[in-house]
């Protein structure tokens, strides 16, 4: 249980940004070089002791490398100088349910991706109920995953994946997708782990969760190590500098922003009776519009539309992929509208959460809390108390009929 | 040696090599009505379709095989069958990173995997052909039940020889797209560089001939196609019924152990930033 889980010894990363991709031979043997690109430095001069049985975070505003530092902990990139040792079963999460095979059923898919990440078929065969049971899939498993929704996608993927007993398990950003209970279970779980003496390494955004579940947090500016050390200063010094990056604070929200921001929701309103703002009544028609801009071409973009209570109650959430159309691309500036045809929430207010991500949810390009608040008024002959309408008609009593008539 | 420790590390993840392949083939005939009767459905079509055009209409001639056979498509399917396994291996196995992009960028694994199942995957459907083919043989009353070991070996030296053409295409498919076009069309060459829907004897014709053609070292030049071994050691024992010539076997498995170690090692040097490339 002593020395660290992971050493990495002065490692640094290239990349290549290709002005002009040039993937014809045809092209490169004219020019007498394949490609035009520029070198990237996207992480250099990394020293960095993971000690075992610790959760280790890592904090960095978008690009900083921190998902490339993970993929070289993964060995899926190779840093192109310094070194990196591992003692123990690496298991990453980098997004949930890659590598699933679209045409193959739930069950084939977990027996591939579990021996992707190590595990034979008869560790998979004795698992295999509590691999299904975790993701709550029981009736779908036979079915291709190309029928699957995307939290039945990502609920899978989890659950492959973490029951591959890792010693060192990375977590890349899943924090931040699923619903709720779904975030819920998969914080059980890590919890889990820490009390099995297992060294995680976590990448979130949400700060808070970073602060109450880390043991040492480090933080990556442009590619290099700013600071590593406790969770609560490293946390502190790291939000204080990134006051920019919440947009949503300089305009006067309260709300949290984030997301890699090729796409941005600038704005939800809520319209109705004609007008912009105020009250609406309970099933009155009411359309939720949400505008957009887009500083580049995004393809198959989802938006999304969260109604909660003040309170953190979740009432509904609602995505284009499931339940609306996915244009395969947008750019400009623009809005979608979410026509409700009888507003069926009971007074009160309410907190719209909205995000654009990308078809699949795993990477999310602009998701703001609390970006709009608002009031529903109430209406006559409605219920009483609660959050929602069923819209239900209550008939008049009935007495059985006399038998034998 | 590097060689090695390549090797060790595919047979440490053969559970996953396993599971590659049974992925491979059930995703083949996925999804269509008759599901694995393709397999013997195309060579048959094929056959059909050459025998028609070159024994009928164009009379090519079979040679004599053991005991008096005589029989165009028998003697077509000796070869049509490696030749299949052969594109089949190198032309899917070129594009099998490219197809797996998101598995690569995603997750660690020997990439090598990838291509190995993938070659193994059409090997799987090489042997039920041949199979296939062995129990015609007896059908026609031709026992070529000796010869099935040294066929089988052949076979898989030819699984090897495609391997490494396969590793090295693979990759660097990756850096050039059109290197596929290149192989498309090559593969069109060869394919009548072999002697499989003609036999050799033709080209021997050829040199005695009257033609532009006849001044040249034809046949000379012909042996350097390493598949001519392998098609007419295959042949020469199930149609032919006798030992085929150690010489052009062993040209073969020269080429076969210079493909797999050129193969291995540009895959070995390109590998490291497949993730990054894709
Ligand atoms: N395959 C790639 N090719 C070129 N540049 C890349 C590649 N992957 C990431 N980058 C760049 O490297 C930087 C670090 O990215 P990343 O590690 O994903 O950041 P983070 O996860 O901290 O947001 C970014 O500027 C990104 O654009
Ligand atoms: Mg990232």
């Amino acid at each position: 249980m002593n020395g660290p889980a992971i050493v990495v010894e002065d490692v640094a990363k290239r990349f290549r940004v290709y002005h002009e991709r040039n993937q014809s031979l045809k092209i490169a043997l004219m020019r007498g070089k394949r490609a035009n690109y520029d070198e990237f430095w996207a992480l250099q001069d990394i020293d960095l002791q993971i000690p075992q049985g610790k959760t280790f975070g890592l904090v960095g505003h978008n690009g900083s490398g921190k998902s490339t530092l993970l993929k070289c902990l993964a060995k899926i990139l190779v840093p192109d100088r310094g070194r990196i040792t591992a003692n123990g079963k690496i298991s990453a999460l980098l997004e949930l349910g890659a590598g699933f095979h679209a045409e193959l059923s739930g069950r084939d898919n977990v027996y591939l991706n579990g021996s992707i990440l190590g595990l034979t078929k008869r560790d998979i065969d004795a698992r295999f109920d509590d691999i299904v049971g975790f993701a709550g899939l029981e009736q779908f498993i036979d079915s291709p995953v190309k029928n699957y929704s995307s939290g039945m996608y990502v609920r899978l993927g989890f659950s492959v994946a973490i029951s591959v007993d890792p010693d060192i398990l990375m977590v890349d950003e899943v924090l931040a997708v699923g619903d709720e209970e779904f975030q819920r279970r998969c914080m059980e779980k890590f919890q889990e782990f820490r009390d099995d003496g297992r060294t995680i390494v976590v990448v979130s955004h949400a700060l808070g969760t970073m602060r109450s579940m880390c043991d040492e947090v480090a933080w990556l500016d442009h590619g290099r190590l700013l600071a590593v050390g406790s969770p609560s200063d490293i946390v502190d010094e790291y939000s204080g500098s990134s006051r920019h990056d919440q947009v949503a604070a300089a305009d006067g929200d309260t709300g949290a922003r984030w997301g890699t921001g090729e796409l941005q929701v600038t704005g939800v309103e809520l319209v109705h009776g004609g007008g912009v703002g105020g009250a609406v009544r309970t099933g009155e028609p009411a359309t939720f519009r949400l505008t957009w801009a887009a500083h580049e071409p995004v393809a198959k973009p989802v938006f999304a539309i969260d109604i909660d209570t003040p309170e953190g109650v979740s009432v509904t959430s609602t995505a284009t992929r499931d339940a609306g159309p996915v244009p395969d691309v947008l750019e400009g500036e623009g809005h979608v509208d979410l026509v409700v045809p009888r507003l069926p929430l009971l007074p009160g207010t309410y907190v719209v959460r909205s995000w654009a991500s990308d078809v699949g949810g795993l990477h999310v390009y602009d998701q703001r809390d609390k970006v709009l608040r608002f009031d529903v008024a109430p209406a006559p002959g409605r219920e009483q108390g609660g959050l929602v309408t069923l819209d239900g008609a209550w008939q008049p009593p009935m007495r059985p009929h006399a038998p034998g008539r | 040696m590097s060689f090695v420790s390549d090797v060790r590390e595919v047979a440490r993840s053969r559970e996953l090599l396993v599971n590659l392949v049974r992925r491979e083939l059930r995703s083949k005939y996925k999804g269509t009505a008759l599901g694995w009767a393709w397999s013997l459905i195309n060579p048959l079509a094929t056959t059909a379709i050459f025998t028609v055009v070159f024994s009928t209409v164009m009379r090519v001639e079979p040679p004599v095989g053991v005991d008096g056979l005589h029989s165009y498509p028998l003697f077509l399917l000796c070869g049509l069958l490696s030749w299949n396994f052969l594109t089949a291996a190198v032309q899917g196995g070129q594009s099998v990173l490219l197809d797996n992009g998101n598995l690569i960028k995603k997750t660690y694994f020997p990439r090598r995997l990838l291509v190995i199942s993938h070659v193994a995957a059409a090997f799987v459907s090489y042997l039920v052909e041949m199979g296939v083919l062995v129990a015609v043989f007896l059908v026609f009353g031709v026992n070529v039940l000796p010869w099935t070991p040294l066929v089988l070996g052949l076979m898989v030296l030819l699984a090897v020889f495609a391997l490494g053409l396969a590793l090295l295409l693979s990759v660097v498919n990756v850096y050039f797209r059109d290197v596929a076009h290149f192989v498309a069309l090559f593969m069109q060459i060869w394919f009548y560089a072999t002697p499989i829907i003609y036999p050799i004897s033709l080209v021997e014709g050829v040199q005695d001939g009257q033609s532009w053609a006849a001044d040249l070292p034809l046949t000379t030049l012909y042996q350097l196609n390493p598949m001519v071994g392998f098609v007419e050691s295959v042949r020469d024992m199930l149609y032919g019924g006798q030992l085929p010539p150690a010489g052009p076997v062993l040209y073969a498995l020269a080429f076969t152990l210079v493909s797999l170690w050129v193969g291995n090692a540009v895959f070995a040097r390109l590998q490291g930033r497949l993730a990054e490339e894709l």
